[in-house]
């Protein structure tokens, strides 16, 4: 069929937008990432970059100088690692519990765990109740504060009942197998995929929580990356004792060296993943997918 | 005998039970624990008394906060970003969809979705950094920008009152728009293709596909996302707010669940601290209820 003027002027169109956009969300982190090896007194300048002016590493080194940049990144790892095998579990115990209709009160269990989605305490009774449980200030609560979604959990609930077919338990339970054993043996062999939806959505949820370390966490050795990453990308007075022992001209290089800095920081901590995240793409769009299918 | 017969079948599902045992007890510490506490917000409560032993004093909280000189400014600060954001960012995350949806070059639709997806990626602290370093006065490269297109070379962007909804809103949009539009384009996807074909024949344009074939098509997923957002209308997320946040432009900056933060854990108010978040939440499922409802009358589709 030939194709119609109008519909060659929409796709010019379309495409001119969209490449526009392309620019547009592309740019600012692309200018991170050239920025942040740039000549410090370039970039401080303000200007437009499209490559790197002045080769220098010297940003990268103030930033691996940074004790805090190692402490925050160690802390950050264990909360990462220790959320998601602690959410990864109990969501697929869940999942796969109120995926069986045989559940009596299945019913029941969903409405208690969606009310919450809608409903909550609030902030501060919230404070309150890890207070009295003594889990302000531990690692433990750092863990253990973001496991359990209820959208992950619904989430789960909804891929295992489309890909676990109800003749494949009955199957196993003519041969005698148990749902404990079914669960473990064949139900999460089946569920890699959903299991790497949970642990992309688990992982970075915690990467880049800093709310509920600044609220529950004073010691500093505790502290994420995050929260480190908020003292020097937004709170001025960056290590006030070193500025003082500092003659005036170093104290201008460090000024200038500031912005250089913070562009390094922010490559350290965000490269891990955006570099994962274009390999992973299809996990993600598929857990936003499932979650779409009303459950 | 029917009894014995559920209990028959729980007995049989006990291992399921087990399963979901963690995951209920997590909530219950997590979500319901602290809805038990927000009896506080009619308590004079002390930390020491705890909840049973606090006294009771109604609503005395919640006209505190009524009365208070900045409820209106508050308020009004926390619909107009919220507004603002709904309103900006409903319609581009569909409009996304709808123009990725119709390229007919598959690479290129690629790399438009990963390229408009990363942005969700940065988080909220690095977001705020980058805003803050762009904006800069002077080394900022977008400040830059700004003031080659004529403004004042010294203006302090992050500070400025009248910049920050917009600020907070846009940065928004540039993060989610491609992450929102996923969902939408997941709608698109399952459109039957005959339908297209068919609307060829009888010669229809792109554009009068898109409008008779498309959009019915993802409306429904539409009408469930505004229902959510409307109900989350009060509650502006004190994360990214709270980090752009700074003495000059407090007065449109404060917002209930940030001024929640600040009475309850910086001045240690709890009770009434809890009476403002109880408020902000009480209507959030006020809304949600009565939207749902009328969209069901109107349209069909509804949360439950």
């Amino acid at each position: 069929m030939k194709r119609r003027g109008s519909d060659k002027i929409f796709d010019i169109v379309n495409i001119t937008i969209l490449s526009i956009l392309l620019v547009i969300m592309a740019y600012p982190i692309y200018f991170v990432l050239v920025a942040s090896v740039s000549d410090p007194t370039y970039v401080n300048s303000g200007a437009f970059l499209l490559w790197p002016k002045g080769f220098s590493m010297l940003g990268y080194r103030k930033v691996f100088e940074d004790t805090r940049i190692w402490i925050g990144y160690f802390n950050t790892l264990i909360y990462v690692i220790g959320g998601c095998i602690l959410g990864v579990m109990i969501t697929m115990m869940a999942g796969f519990a109120l995926s069986r209709k045989e559940l009596p009160f299945r019913g029941f269990f969903m409405g208690y765990f969606v009310f919450t989605m809608y409903f909550g305490g609030g902030l501060i009774p919230f404070y309150m109740v890890m207070k009295t449980l003594h889990l302000t200030n531990t690692r433990t609560l750092m863990i253990l504060i973001s496991a359990v979604s209820v959208y992950n959990i619904i989430v789960t609930r909804s891929f295992m009942e489309n890909t676990i077919p109800e003749e494949l338990r009955d199957a196993a339970k003519v041969d005698g197998c148990g749902d404990g054993y079914f669960f473990f043996k064949i139900v999460m062999p089946l569920s890699k995929a959903i299991m790497a939806v949970l642990v992309l959505f688990l992982a970075v949820s915690y990467w880049n929580s800093y709310f509920n370390p600044m609220i529950f966490l004073t010691d500093r050795s505790k502290y994420p990356l995050a929260l480190y990453l908020r003292e020097i990308l937004l709170t001025a007075s960056t290590n006030a004792s070193t500025s003082r022992e500092l003659d005036p001209a170093a104290a201008l290089k460090l000024q200038t060296m500031a912005q250089v800095i913070k562009y390094g920081v922010i490559v350290v901590s965000t490269l891990p993943i955006i570099c994962v995240y274009p390999f992973l793409q299809k996990y993600f769009v598929k857990g936003v997918m499932i979650g779409s299918v009303k459950g | 005998m029917k009894r014995k017969n559920l209990w028959k079948r729980m007995k049989k599902c006990y291992m399921l039970y087990l399963f979901l045992l963690p995951a209920v007890l997590m909530i219950a510490v997590f979500c319901y624990a602290p809805m038990y506490g927000v009896l506080m917000a009619f308590q004079n409560y002390s930390p020491s008394k705890g909840i049973t032993g606090s006294s009771w004093v109604g609503l005395k909280w919640f006209r505190t906060f009524f009365n208070m000189p900045r409820f209106w400014q508050i308020v009004k600060n926390t619909l107009t970003l919220s507004i603002y954001s709904l309103i900006a960012g409903f319609p581009i995350p569909v409009i996304l969809a709808l123009m990725i949806n119709s390229v007919r070059n598959s690479k290129f639709q690629k790399v438009t979705q990963t390229v408009t997806y990363m942005p969700h990626f940065i988080s909220v602290v690095i977001m705020v950094g980058m805003l803050t370093t762009f904006l800069s006065p002077r080394s900022g490269f977008l400040s830059h920008i700004l003031t080659f297109l004529g403004a004042p070379d010294d203006a302090f962007y992050m500070g400025d009152a009248k910049a920050f909804p917009h600020l907070y809103v846009w940065s928004g949009i540039w993060q989610d728009m491609g992450w929102s539009s996923i969902i939408y384009l997941a709608a698109l996807a399952g459109v039957d293709q005959s339908l297209h074909e068919a609307a060829k024949v009888d010669g229809a344009t792109k554009l009068q596909r898109i409008w008779h074939v498309d959009i019915p098509a993802i409306v429904p997923t539409m009408i469930i996302l505004l229902i959510m957002s409307v109900g989350s209308i009060m509650s502006v997320g004190y994360e990214k707010v709270f980090l752009m946040q700074n003495d000059l432009n407090s007065t449109v900056s404060e917002v209930i669940s940030t001024y929640v933060y600040k009475i309850g854990l910086k001045q240690q108010q709890y009770s009434y601290s809890a009476a403002i978040g109880l408020f902000n939440n009480g209507i959030n499922f006020i809304l949600l209820v009565v939207v749902n409802k009328v969209s069901k009358k109107l349209s069909g589709s509804s949360l439950w």
